[in-house]
């Protein structure tokens, strides 16, 4: 019965925009205006309403930034993090002032060179000097940002080598985490999913003597300072370790192995009484409260960011950044591989 | 010369051939006039076009209420959104579908196809295609490449749901989701037929482009439409079949259990015979296909665009050489840049660089068609038709769009925003936005030669505004969240206290979406009513130079009842001094006290 009454709803409201449109037609052939060329009148409407957008647009755009920045990733906890930021806020505001010029001219001149009847348009077909000025520039401004990019690309890729890095495999399933630390030799024993048996998850290869010492946790505790060199597993489909507070990401693809190095440089203990953290943390529990939710706090997190599956949204794991000290305390904890299987 | 003595011979043995007596199927179905295939690949592409968008509607409302449950959910889904609660398989079906449908269907189809069709011949002075039956089957095979395509909708796990990009072992392997079984299997029959179509389109564009010129018409006097459209189309025939090879390796991988994508896999309980594959040779193989894609859709939307603001600005086109050169740089370059789709699966740093070097090269040229299209507009007599809105809309999405990807195309900056929000923000402004305010534009500005009869100003107008407003309201914001590491492809942010605060942008974005989408009904209204009762057209309704303005406005086969028109100058010759009209079409001899000015 309601699916029989909104159709008909809908019918009648076709109905009704067809006859307000043969209305209007009707009416403007009696003032002999046409309804498909643009009037004068047509022109001036329509360019005002350009310049009016072009000006709400960049105001838009700053009022966007006023009240979402704040709520954006905040402070790098690497030490690689700077010199990205660097490089995003030079490429950013680079962009932005391009923005911020070519915008505001587009629509400008729409406003402007709006028609109006009787005057012609100038014949300037091209103009060699002025399309150069416009190819030279921004390939000079490009090749500057390709180099920096490169630089920093290249610092991110090939970490020094002067710290020995400590050597953690992260190892992805559907739809969870699972960190296996290299031990006391800092060399992950070798592992493959057809060993994978029983409480032997990660398909670990116990024969291998440099398995022995390793340590598999459910979750994820780095010292501050030191490097960390992360090798990826995937046991079923193409996952993505993402750690943003890091500015670090790599694929875990199943039968691929690759690999990301970082030193955390900020404990978690540290980012939670970070000023800006504090109020964004302050704004997300107001939200929470209202929907009556527990409060939040802060922590580093490991979330999968590439498509893997009905639960994709929700497969995380927190990394928790301590001092040194109360890494060795926790790592000394932890069953190695030869205790458990 | 021989190009030009064929065409003449061409136009000279058609006057003397025997058609079939027209009756309903081979004037409206099997149709071989490429007017009528024109406005095929219209109508189904915008059919397509409903469903995608529909689809991304159901999808911001999972997205901005996740929690809440909306009956119209279990309307449209059914099993999948019991009581109105949207299942996480059917989310990410959803935006698998939008994305297939939108990219492949609405802007590579739908608008190449349309407007190819209806231009090639028409601009350069053809009578037809130079095969109207392969035309045909282009058609046809995209057609039932749709009806596999909607099917696979309705089959029982679901319609393909590892993303459009199907990266395996997900879209391999039907225990990974329930969407990579039957409904990944139509995937890859639709997308093959698809490609069929594509080829079969692609190779009639360019060898119709390249023989069938009429006299005068040389490469340097085509419109801008019909070299983007060639462009497209060998971008098209030199990338397509690279997907056709990876759509039929991950069906060996999925149907004889070979290995070409597939190694060390452990899944349901049981580690998988596969041993020695590698999924990142199919996204090699993909993104060989899919970065010239984004070109395939954006090439042709440019090429209207050009035509479009060239004609309502009342001015030649800015510096014709240097946007035929940036269509061709942009064209090059677009197959050298595949790898910054990849730059965080673990390739070499090295070749990354490589890829971000050819990647940032690609704004030159994107800037020089940027800023010659905003001198164009400069000292104009600029005509505000609807057409003339979303063109200048185009290239203020192109921009705002554009200039994200120097961000995203720099490897190092891609590592933190790699498949969060940002990407969705930038390849929809860029890309998704542009290519079809280029397909309105196309539809309004062409309406008179598609149809007899004028699409209604006022309804464009509004439908314009609403469009363009919602479209920005919806992916503007998109860039914040991605700034916050939103990642794509998550069914609901709430499992993530640190995104709690940005629900709200959400919303809003949601907001927007709905109203874009309702104002979609203003355009379909317009379409279809102004088909059979708009006012009818003049011969040359926006005073334009081009070719297609001089048939008369009745279609017949052939395009032209006499001789095809000589060409004497190019296409922009808009307000030159010495002409009285403020145009000149191509088909206009020098007159005398005019200017040479070497077009």
């Amino acid at each position: 019965m309601n699916g029989i009454l909104i159709a008909a709803v809908l019918v009648l409201a076709v109905l009704a925009v067809i006859q307000i449109v043969r209305i209007y037609e009707l009416s403007s052939v009696i003032r002999e205006e046409d309804t498909a060329l643009p009037t004068p009148e047509d022109n001036d409407r329509q360019g005002f309403w350009m310049l009016v957008f072009g000006i709400a647009f960049i105001a838009s755009f700053f009022a966007m930034m006023y009240a979402w920045m704040p709520d954006t990733l905040g402070l790098p906890a690497s030490e690689h993090g700077p010199q990205y930021d660097n490089l995003w806020d030079i490429s950013m505001g680079i962009i932005i002032v391009m923005f911020l010029i070519v915008q505001p001219v587009l629509f400008y001149f729409a406003y402007r060179y709006r028609g109006t009847a009787g005057r012609k348009a100038s014949y300037f077909e091209h103009n060699n000097k002025l399309e150069l000025v416009w190819t030279v520039v921004p390939a000079v401004i490009l090749a500057v940002l390709i180099l920096y990019g490169l630089s920093t690309w290249s610092t991110i890729m090939n970490p020094s080598k002067e710290n020995e890095p400590i050597v953690v495999e992260l190892y992805a399933q559907q739809f969870k985490w699972t960190a296996r630390y290299a031990g006391k030799d800092n060399d992950l024993g070798n592992a493959n999913v057809r060993l994978i048996a029983g409480t032997n998850a990660l398909g670990v290869d116990t024969l291998d003597a440099k398995s022995a010492d390793d340590q598999v946790t459910p979750e994820m505790y780095l010292p501050v300072g030191r490097p960390v060199l992360f090798k990826f597993r995937s046991q079923d489909v193409i996952h993505s370790a993402y750690m943003p507070h890091f500015r670090a990401q790599m694929n875990c693809v199943p039968g691929v192995p690759t690999q990301f190095q970082f030193t955390p440089t900020v404990t978690t203990a540290d980012m939670r009484k970070d000023a800006d953290m504090v109020a964004k943390v302050e704004r997300i529990n107001a939200v929470r409260a209202k929907a009556g939710k527990e409060p939040y706090v802060f922590d580093y997190l490991i979330l999968c960011n590439k498509i893997c599956g009905a639960a994709h949204y929700n497969m995380q794991m927190p990394i928790v950044v301590v001092s040194e000290e109360e890494y060795a305390a926790w790592i000394k904890e932890q069953k190695t591989v030869a205790e458990t299987l | 010369m021989a190009a030009e003595a064929h065409a003449h011979d061409h136009a000279h043995d058609h006057e003397h051939h025997d058609h079939p007596a027209p009756n309903f199927w081979n004037t409206y179905v099997f149709s071989t006039d490429h007017k009528m295939i024109s406005k095929q690949f219209l109508v189904t592409g915008m059919f397509m076009g409903i469903v995608g968008v529909f689809m991304s509607m159901l999808f911001r409302l999972q997205l901005a209420w996740p929690e809440k449950k909306f009956a119209i959910l279990e309307y449209f889904l059914g099993k999948w959104a019991p009581d109105g609660v949207m299942d996480p398989n059917m989310y990410l079906a959803l935006v698998t579908i939008h994305g297939t449908i939108m990219v492949f269907f609405v802007l590579t189809a739908g608008l190449s196809g349309t407007f190819s069709n209806l231009l090639i011949p028409l601009q350069i002075g053809a009578r037809d295609m130079a095969s109207g039956f392969l035309n045909m089957l282009s058609y046809w095979f995209f057609f039932a490449s749709s009806v596999i395509m909607i099917a696979s909708l309705f089959v029982e796990t679901g319609p393909a749901s590892g993303g459009w990009t199907i990266y395996p072992p997900l879209s391999a392997l039907p225990q990974a989701m329930p969407g990579s079984g039957a409904g990944m299997t139509l995937w890859l029959i639709s997308m093959t037929l698809f490609i069929v179509s594509s080829l079969l389109g692609s190779l009639n564009y360019i060898v119709t482009v390249l023989n069938l010129r009429t006299k005068g018409m040389s490469m340097t006097r085509l419109p801008l439409t019909i070299w983007a459209f060639l462009v497209t189309a060998i971008l098209g025939v030199l990338s397509f079949p690279v997907l056709v090879s990876a759509v039929l390796l991950l069906m060996f991988d999925r149907m004889l259990g070979t290995s070409f994508y597939l190694s060390d896999i452990y899944m349901a309980g049981e580690a998988l015979h596969y041993q020695g594959g590698s999924p990142v040779l199919y996204e090699h193989l993909f993104w060989f296909l899919g970065h010239p894609e984004v070109y395939i859709i954006l090439l042709p939307a440019l090429g209207i665009t050009s035509e479009v603001i060239a004609t309502n600005s009342r001015k030649p086109i800015f510096g014709y050489r240097a946007m035929v050169t940036s269509i061709l740089a942009i064209a090059f370059l677009s197959f050298i840049v595949w790898g910054h789709h990849m730059f965080v699966t673990g390739m070499n740093p090295f070749l990354g660089s490589v890829f971000t070097f050819t990647t940032l090269l690609i704004a030159i040229p994107s800037a020089v068609k940027a800023f010659n299209y905003m001198t164009t507009l400069w000292k104009g007599n600029l005509q505000l038709t609807p057409a003339m809105l979303f063109s200048i809309g185009l290239v203020s999405t192109f921009v705002s769009g554009g200039l994200t990807g120097i961000i995203l195309g720099d490897s190092a900056l891609d590592i933190n925003v790699h498949d969060t929000y940002f990407v969705v923000a930038h390849f929809h402004i860029v890309m998704g936005l542009s290519a079809i305010f280029g397909l309105f534009a196309g539809v309004y500005h062409w309406f008179p030669k598609m149809y007899g009869r004028m699409m209604n100003k006022k309804l464009g107008y509004a439908h314009f505004w609403i469009t363009f407003v919602s479209a920005y309201g919806v992916f503007f914001p998109m860039h914040f969240l991605g700034l916050a590491a939103v990642p794509r492809r998550y069914y609901t942010n709430a499992e993530f206290g640190m995104f709690d605060n940005l629900q709200d942008i959400n919303v809003l974005i949601t907001m927007f979406a709905i109203l874009g989408g309702i104002a979609q009904l203003l355009f379909l209204f317009n379409f279809f009513y102004s088909m059979f009762r708009g006012p009818k057209a003049s011969q040359n309704p926006w005073k334009s130079n081009t070719l297609e303005w001089t048939t008369p406005v009745e279609h017949i086969h052939g395009n032209w009842p006499g001789e095809i028109p000589e060409v004497h100058r190019w296409a922009y010759d808009y307000s030159k001094p010495g002409l009285s009209e403020d145009f000149a079409p191509q088909s206009l001899p020098i007159q005398d006290g005019e200017e040479e000015t070497g077009h």
